[in-house]
């Protein structure tokens, strides 16, 4: 009886071999996968076993952490607080336990979570004393005071909008304000309450979508804001070579291939006018033609230039804004006065003044200036990147010079400071079937210090559904706001 | 050491009366680590969860210390020349068991499940009781071969415990499988354990009167050798019972098993590879025959195949009659999370599994805070336990005691392969649970039963042959060493 016995036996080792092999297979081959697998409640947990590191604006934090409430069973042991979150919310995003994270929360999760491997060395030197884990901090380039400053704005107006300020010579993004907003400390729980606040705000139940993230990922028809760009590219392709020369604008001028005057605002004088007035008026003749006459290719190119036409990483994600190509001449022309599928974000025409402002030269915009480890060592600076050239020196100069004009006695007196020099744009984009919704008030500016520098570019757009129709525009709406951003920015400065 | 004559001169000894020597101080010294080291895992345990020695380590050690030595003392006593091996082994798996147990005890979230009881605590007393019927197979149990004349007594109690879980009032369905009784007042029992050694006691008796006709009959076709038609009867009525259990209790696990043991036994009986190969084609046609009308297999398969796909539905509505189960997925995480060398004691979330996290998956708690290390020394002291036993069936002298042996070892390997299997998504899952680390009295009773009786065979077979009794003649063969 042994001889089967013994092959029992070897059966038998067999069996424990195949269970040997199988975890050998679980437990290594596929354990990383299996870890890492985001449905694995592990990872969640992981994520809120510590208390998450901050996002800094001016040295001092806009977020927090707290021990998740013990009521129930919760095995997240800290949550998300916010300072001030509605304000912030936009540059933050959200991290909850219920709702994952987003924006900057989420982007920058390996280092506020500590798990990032940039920290692996601080991570070791934990494990090995013994501390818990303790994620880093990400520094934004946000200013305070020009935040509060475009939240309270917007607040004040009460409809909807979005500020994005920019610092022209770095791409540093010193405000990014979106209204109505939403507290993200009120869902980063994962209790009942958290969860009715977070349906609450979906735009199922508001209809204001208090959660869009305006100021990066809404496009809006940028209206007479965009003449600037198509100012920009008749000065680069020589079309005209100074301000006061006078243009080639009859008025009333019908669109190439159609039968359609295109309309001023009013009786302005925009025949032949030169481009420092017909900006300074807002003149659609003069700008239209410019544009039908440039074509489609080249005004294409400039928008390009400024930034249209692709995405940009802040890091968070802002959506394209849009300058169509294969257009006809008169569909050129509308769209070179920021109308037709001409749309943008707020932060786009930031960009567009921020270049402007900078000398012709666009800077990468972002907004995360330096990753730390829970020490406060830097792990990751952000150095500023030139992201094109729109436009030559002489010809920014050129456009400054035509812009200042608009603030000085244009439709953007309303962004006056005095001692500093103010160069914008207003601007009144029609939307709606038959233009029958509200137009929406847009107004892009810069500031310039009396050494020449540029401390400030600004772009703001508004929403405003409860105002009268007729006094909706750039100037009236947007440029105060636009004003208190720039000075806010200015005052620090001095 | 036991040269155990009643030689008249202290110059004299009888030759053939030198034993092997019983290696109980061997076991002994084992026994310390295999004490020991679940001690440390509970305060272990306790430190990484509230950073604290737990208030029960000194009574814990105690208690299973004691336990231990009773075993101990009771092995010394009635079975002197045991395996060394067995005892020990159990004990470490025992211990650790019961350290994972009160770990999961200590969860939050199982706290908050409606069914909670405090596990630990009975668990304790589960294996006082086991090593109780440990210590009374030791003293009732002078000669395995006594069972030998309860084969068909065994046979009917056998079925006996297997129909028990359908009978309707008694029988539990838990989660699809019925293989549970409820015995009011006390909890509820698994009868299929016990039957697991009531049967091979059967086979084994059955087997060895049976053993020539059905080894030598038989016809030879395409080089195996055919039994006779008439010899298939006896598995051919195994494997029917085998099939009922799979349709009625629903039970994969323990259908293979009990089939799985008839074939092994079958096997070493008659020497002939030909019952191997009928047994495979058997449960082969069995398995597939079953789950291709058994609804509650087919899920089982299903979960095995994907799931991930049976942890989306779990979280979901679903109108199909159901139950969906997010388990295999979270154990096939708990591995996974565990990694090489694991969290550690009482920092791994196995919690999440819920329901049954200690009984059925309690391997995949030690595979998270254990890791593949902890797992693969684990898999290794079963594989310890069925070597033995195996040694065992090897050693012994008697038919009955090897296929006995052989018929107690091979079931408690494959009861480690389907459920450590099914927890590892190897096979599908069953609702049997690992020996001695599951909670669960009727698991801890029944393994420590059959511990019981291996260690007595192997008491028989170890044992030096008895000294021929005293011969007027001794005087004649008596050597004579040097003083």
């Amino acid at each position: 009886m042994n001889k089967p016995l013994r092959r029992i036996a070897i059966f038998c080792g067999l069996l424990v071999l195949t269970l040997l092999l199988r975890d050998n297979y679980l437990q290594y081959v596929r354990a990383d996968s299996l870890k890492d697998d985001p449905k694995n409640r592990r990872v969640t947990i992981a994520r809120y076993a510590t208390p998450r590191g901050d996002i800094l604006v001016g040295g001092d934090p806009i977020t927090g952490s707290a021990e998740s409430s013990k009521s129930g069973v919760n095995d997240l042991k800290y949550k998300r607080t916010y300072k001030n979150g509605p304000m912030w919310a936009p540059v933050t995003g959200y991290a909850s336990q219920a709702f994952g994270a987003t924006q900057l929360e989420s982007i920058e999760d390996g280092i506020l979570t500590g798990d990032d491997d940039r920290l692996f060395f601080r991570k070791t030197l934990d494990m090995i004393t013994g501390k818990e884990q303790q994620g880093g901090n990400v520094v934004t380039t946000l200013n305070a005071a020009a935040q509060k400053a475009a939240f309270d704005g917007l607040k004040k107006r009460g409809g909807k909008g979005a500020v994005v300020a920019l610092e022209p010579s770095t791409g540093k993004i010193l405000a990014l304000a979106s209204y109505p907003s939403y507290d993200p400390s009120s869902f980063a729980g994962n209790t009942n309450d958290d969860a009715a606040a977070w349906k609450k705000l979906q735009k199922k139940y508001d209809p204001a979508d208090p959660m869009l993230n305006r100021a990066l990922r809404e496009t809006y028809p940028p209206g007479s804001t965009f003449k600037v760009v198509t100012a920009a590219a008749a000065l680069e392709n020589g079309k005209y070579t100074s301000a006061d020369e006078r243009t080639d604008s009859p008025l009333p001028w019908v669109m190439p291939g159609t039968t359609t005057e295109l309309k001023n605002e009013g009786n302005i004088p925009c025949e032949n006018a030169t481009m420092r007035v017909a900006l300074q008026y807002s003149c659609n003749t003069v700008f239209g033609k410019i544009g039908s006459d440039l074509g489609n290719d080249k005004m294409l190119e400039e928008a390009k230039k400024f930034g249209f036409d692709s995405e940009q990483f802040t890091p968070v994600r802002a959506t394209a804004s849009v300058f169509s190509d294969d257009m006809n001449k008169s569909q050129t022309a509308l769209s070179s006065i920021g109308q037709y599928n001409t749309a943008a974000t707020p932060l786009q025409m930031a960009m567009v003044a921020s270049a402007v402002a900078n000398d012709g030269k666009l800077m990468k915009p972002y907004m995360v200036d330096e990753l730390q480890s829970s020490n406060l060592d830097p792990v990751a600076k952000t150095e500023p990147e030139e992201l094109s050239r729109p436009l030559s020196p002489k010809n920014a100069q050129i456009l400054q010079d035509m812009m200042q004009t608009v603030v000085e006695k244009g439709t953007g007196t309303n962004a006056r400071i005095s001692g500093v020099e103010v160069g914008g744009k207003t601007g009144t984009a029609q939307h709606g079937v038959e233009n029958s919704e509200n137009p929406y008030a847009w107004f892009i500016s810069y500031a310039k210090l009396p050494d020449g520098s540029s401390p400030v570019a600004v772009a703001v757009v508004i929403e405003d559904e409860g105002a009268n129709r007729d006094d909706i525009s750039g100037g009236g709406l947007a440029a105060p706001i636009a004003k208190n951003v720039m000075e806010a920015v200015v005052n620090a400065k001095k | 050491m036991s040269s155990s004559t009643n030689s008249p001169t202290h110059h004299t000894s009888t030759i053939g009366a030198i034993g092997a020597p019983s290696r109980r101080n061997t076991e002994l010294a084992l026994l310390v680590f295999a004490v020991a080291i679940p001690v440390f895992a509970y305060a272990n345990v306790g430190l990484a969860i509230s950073d604290q020695v737990p208030s029960g380590l000194l009574s814990y050690g105690l208690g299973l210390g004691l336990l231990a030595g009773v075993a101990h003392l009771a092995v010394r006593k009635f079975a002197p020349y045991a395996d060394p091996l067995l005892l020990p082994l159990a004990t470490l798996l025992n211990g650790l068991g019961l350290v994972v147990i009160w770990r999961l005890d200590q969860s939050k979230l199982l706290q908050s499940l409606p069914n909670f009881v405090t596990a630990a605590p009975r668990q304790l007393l589960y294996t006082a009781l086991g090593i109780g019927l440990f210590v009374v197979v030791l003293i009732f149990l002078k000669d395995h071969r006594v069972l030998q004349r309860y084969t068909y007594i065994s046979m009917f109690t056998a079925l006996v415990l297997l129909i028990l879980p359908l009978v309707p009032g008694l029988g539990a369905n838990i989660y699809g499988a019925k293989i549970w009784i409820n015995i009011p007042g006390l909890g509820s029992l698994q009868p299929g354990e016990f039957a697991k050694i009531v049967l091979a006691v059967f086979f084994a008796g059955y087997l060895m009167v049976k053993r020539d006709a059905l080894a030598l009959a038989s016809r030879r076709f395409m080089g195996l050798y055919l039994p006779r038609g008439r010899d298939l009867g006896p598995i051919l009525v195994v494997w029917a019972i085998s099939i009922l259990i799979l349709v009625f209790e629903t039970d994969l696990g323990t259908s293979l098993l009990f089939f799985g043991m008839f074939v092994i036994m079958l096997y070493v009986a008659t020497e002939r590879t030909s019952w191997i190969v009928f047994g495979l084609l058997m449960s082969a046609v069995g398995a597939v025959g079953v789950a291709s009308f058994e609804s509650h297999i087919q899920t089982r398969v299903q979960a095995w195949l994907n799931p991930m796909r049976e942890y989306e539905l779990s979280r979901q509505v679903t109108h199909d009659g159901i139950l969906h189960s997010d388990q295999l997925q979270q154990a096939l995480w708990a591995f996974g999370s565990g990694g090489t060398l694991g969290s550690g004691w009482g920092q791994g979330h196995s919690d999440l599994i819920r329901f049954a996290a200690n009984s059925d998956f309690v391997l995949a708690t030690f595979g998270e805070e254990l890791g593949l290390a902890g797992v693969m020394a684990i898999l290794l002291i079963y594989g310890l336990i069925v070597e033995r036993g195996v040694r065992t069936a090897l050693a012994a002298r008697d038919p009955f005691g090897k296929l006995l042996a052989i018929g107690l070892s091979g079931a408690f390997a494959l009861q480690v392969f389907v459920v450590a299997g099914g927890v590892m998504g190897l096979i599908p899952l069953t609702g049997m649970t690992m020996p001695f680390l599951a909670y669960g009295g009727s698991s801890v009773l029944a393994n420590w039963a059959l511990i019981g009786i291996l260690i007595r065979i192997s008491d028989t077979a170890r044992r030096p042959a008895p000294a021929p009794a005293s011969s007027p003649d001794a005087e004649m063969t008596q050597v004579v060493r040097p003083s």
